[in-house]
């Protein structure tokens, strides 16, 4: 290594590595995993969350993470999203395609996706 | 595309509690759950809670799984990785409160543990892999060295760690930039300079400098480099004890590493400043932390001390000006390179700035590691952060700075911990090892136990430490045998006082603080010992006596076998109301190891 370039180059390459174990972010995405979860498609979900999050640079304030059955089940894939301050957004029926939906309007934009909220779905 | 990782310590309270099978077991089940491509593990240093080992840490939750065994880890990949559900039956929930809700959001960070710390020098351990390099590149690795390299001058470094009030975290609490400043300046033709590293961490119950080593192995090379460029220096060396396996190992990969990437060896950055560091290996003699005792180890030859002056900023290592910090010292400073000297200074005292490290042991519910701000009191350390005295027992004392320093009492458990308030009441900070005892510690006792410590480790070069140190030993041994005198007591201060102001090392000089600060709190302890011939907290086998109560004794006979002496019988007498004969011991067989005390279900035995 003979420049300061080079280590940061290195450093941005790794910070999203670890990111992870840095304090939590401002916003938690929560997939439900539970068997029924994933009976209904919920690890591509999981997946195109992960992959999105880091790819739009959003890890250092959204928290991907996943959570057992909360009793919806016919409804799932289920996301909920968290963000202090805010009520909570559960999101139903998801797809991985609608999750990158959710990321561009809902984690970027700040505006949750109505239609795949539960309110619409019922 | 990773989307949790499960840090499992690997530090050397984990590692000899399994911590490397379950890592396996690990590998094994996320392959069979086919969550590899997912889930990456991640060995990491010491977390601090060493009690609770094997620690394993999941993230993104950051849930605190504690004492797994393997055969906990496939339900924690099929519940936690695979379903999401949080294995709560190993889950460490102590966060002070009462109960705990949503035990799912309890992570390490919410413990009462963890809460009152304030994470500096050990901010990577247990964060990152201390194996890789590139984790502690992303955690701004490095940084604080290409920022001395590139923007400041050798002056200014120096400058920056002497405002910081950054002070030798070793015990004797010399202010880091001064000792730079002088190995700079007194000696301004020397054709070579020297940067070392103590790591022969030897007072008994310390082991943060093992933990930064093991943890974040890079923040001191690192360090030492920028120590090297404000001294002058081209080669460092690291002085750490054999008896340090997996710290000499890591250090070991990271020089490597560092080679690897042109942060240490020839023209680093670009700058032409060149920088190496080498190891050498200790062979356990406590001596050699003394600073010109281990430059004498490192020169090859017996590990002495030599009279000062001259100092090693003027003639050290292989006779050329050199500087010695501490591990911890060194972990804080590219920190403050970073962060500045006013970040540095606005944590601590008035006098003593910064965090520091303690090695919490004894009769403590949470053994493990702390960082705290200088001028946390005691009682903050051991009640809040600690978790207080197990088994409802009563806090007797602290003890801080090992062999070299002093026993604290209750009563001054609300004095702000720093160097100088130590020092007051009679003890040092020392390394930062902190024993705490209950009231079933005999202070005469503990006094012995770190005089017989000494006793061992002085190395003999001179009479005072050789011959003081064993005949103040002498004394206290015939005291706990309960043949001392009063006459005892004062001459034993006076050779303590004698010893310290002779001895030719700080071995030497502070080896009679456990005594004095033992003598001076607790001198009651002393002459309940010498007049009753008592030993109050049961500990000094030569006062005790072992005695069944006949009246309550109902002859079963289980304390006659339990005892390895044969010295429990049969009497002809039985009390009312019992069907056998009640037992009794023989004072002149008995060897007074408690077993049949122990054993005995209906309390019919008792000691005084």
């Amino acid at each position: 290594m003979k420049s300061l370039a080079e280590l940061a180059a290195i450093r941005e390459k790794m910070k999203n590595r670890v990111v992870l174990r840095e304090g939590q972010g401002d916003i938690r995405v929560v997939v439900g995993m539970a068997t029924c979860g994933i009976a209904a498609g919920a690890r591509p979900v999981l997946s195109a969350f992960v992959e999105g999050v880091a790819n739009e640079g959003l890890s250092d304030k959204v928290t991907v993470t996943q959570t057992g059955c909360i009793g919806i089940c016919q409804y799932e894939p289920v996301v909920e999203v968290f963000e202090s301050g805010k009520e909570k957004v559960t999101y139903v029926k998801m797809t991985a395609e609608k999750a990158k939906e959710v990321i561009e309007k809902h984690l970027k934009g700040g505006s949750p996706v109505a239609e795949y909220t539960i309110g619409s779905n019922q | 595309m990773i989307r949790a990782q499960v840090l499992i310590c690997g530090g050397t309270g984990c590692t000899s509690s399994g911590s490397k099978a379950i890592q396996q077991a690990f590998t094994e089940q996320i392959e069979i759950a086919g969550l590899a491509e997912e889930v990456k593990l991640v060995q990491t240093g010491c977390f601090g809670l060493c009690a609770l080992g094997p620690v394993v840490i999941i993230y993104p939750d950051g849930t605190f799984y504690s004492r797994v065994t393997t055969d906990d880890v496939p339900e924690i990949v099929s519940e936690h990785l695979l379903k999401g559900r949080v294995v709560e039956r190993l889950v460490y929930a102590d966060t002070g409160e009462e109960k705990v809700d949503n035990v799912a959001d309890v992570s390490l960070s919410d413990t009462a543990f963890y809460k009152a710390q304030h994470r500096v020098a050990l901010r990577n351990c247990g964060v990152i892999n201390p194996e890789n390099i590139d984790e502690y590149i992303a955690m701004d690795g490095y940084q604080a060295l290409g920022k001395v390299l590139t923007e400041m001058t050798p002056e200014e470094v120096i400058d920056v760690v002497l405002k910081s009030g950054l002070r030798g975290r070793g015990g004797a609490g010399f202010p880091t930039g001064r000792k730079w400043s002088m190995a700079r300046t007194l000696v301004p033709d020397a054709d070579q300079k020297y940067v070392c590293c103590n790591a022969d961490e030897g007072d008994p119950g310390a082991f943060m400098d093992r933990s930064v080593l093991e943890g974040d192995p890079h923040a001191v090379l690192e360090a030492m480099a920028i120590a090297g460029y404000a001294i002058g220096a081209n080669q460092g060396f690291i002085y750490v004890r054999a008896e340090y396996p997996i710290a000499v190992s890591r250090l070991k990969i990271a020089i490597q590493q560092a080679h690897e990437y042109g942060l240490l060896g020839k023209n680093i950055f670009g700058t032409g400043f060149d920088f190496d560091i080498e190891l050498r290996l200790g062979a356990g003699a406590f001596v050699c932390g003394e600073e010109t005792a281990l430059m004498t180890s490192i020169e090859g030859k017996r590990g002495e001390p030599r009279p000062r002056p001259p100092f090693p900023a003027v003639k050290g290592l292989f006779g050329k000006p050199t500087i010695l910090n501490n591990v911890e010292t060194y972990a804080n400073i590219p920190q403050i390179i970073l962060k500045g000297a006013d970040w540095f200074a606005s944590m601590g005292t008035e006098k003593s700035k910064g965090t520091k490290v303690f090695a919490l042991g004894g009769k403590i519910k949470h053994t493990g590691l702390v960082e705290v701000p200088m001028g946390t009191t005691l009682r903050q350390i051991v009640e809040e952060i600690g978790g207080g005295i197990p088994n409802g027992k009563k806090f007797k004392a602290a003890q801080t700075g090992g062999p070299s320093g002093g026993c604290i009492p209750a009563e001054h458990l609300d004095v702000p911990i720093d160097y100088d308030n130590l020092i007051a009441i009679g003890s040092m900070m020392g390394s930062g090892g902190l024993i705490v005892m209950d009231e079933d510690n005999c202070m005469v006792d503990i006094a012995k136990f770190f005089l017989e410590f000494t006793v061992d480790e002085s190395c003999g070069k001179c009479t005072p430490c050789r011959v003081g140190t064993k005949r103040l030993l002498e004394m206290l041994t015939k005291i706990t045998e309960g043949k001392g005198t009063m006459e005892d007591l004062d001459e034993m201060e006076q050779l303590c006082y004698y010893i310290k102001n002779n001895a030719l090392c700080g071995l030497g000089q502070t080896a009679p603080n456990p005594v004095l600060s033992t003598l001076r709190y607790f001198r009651d302890e002393y002459v309940a010992h010498i007049v009753d011939k008592k030993c109050p907290a049961g500990v000094c086998k030569k006062l005790l006596t072992y005695k069944i109560d006949r009246e309550k004794c109902i002859g079963c006979g289980m304390c006659a076998r339990q005892c390895p002496a044969s010295a429990i019988s049969k009497t002809d007498y039985t009390a009312p109301g019992k069907k056998l004969p009640a037992m009794a011991i023989d004072p002149e067989k008995c060897v007074k190891c408690g077993a049949c005390m122990s054993t005995c279900k209906f309390k019919a035995i008792s000691k005084e």
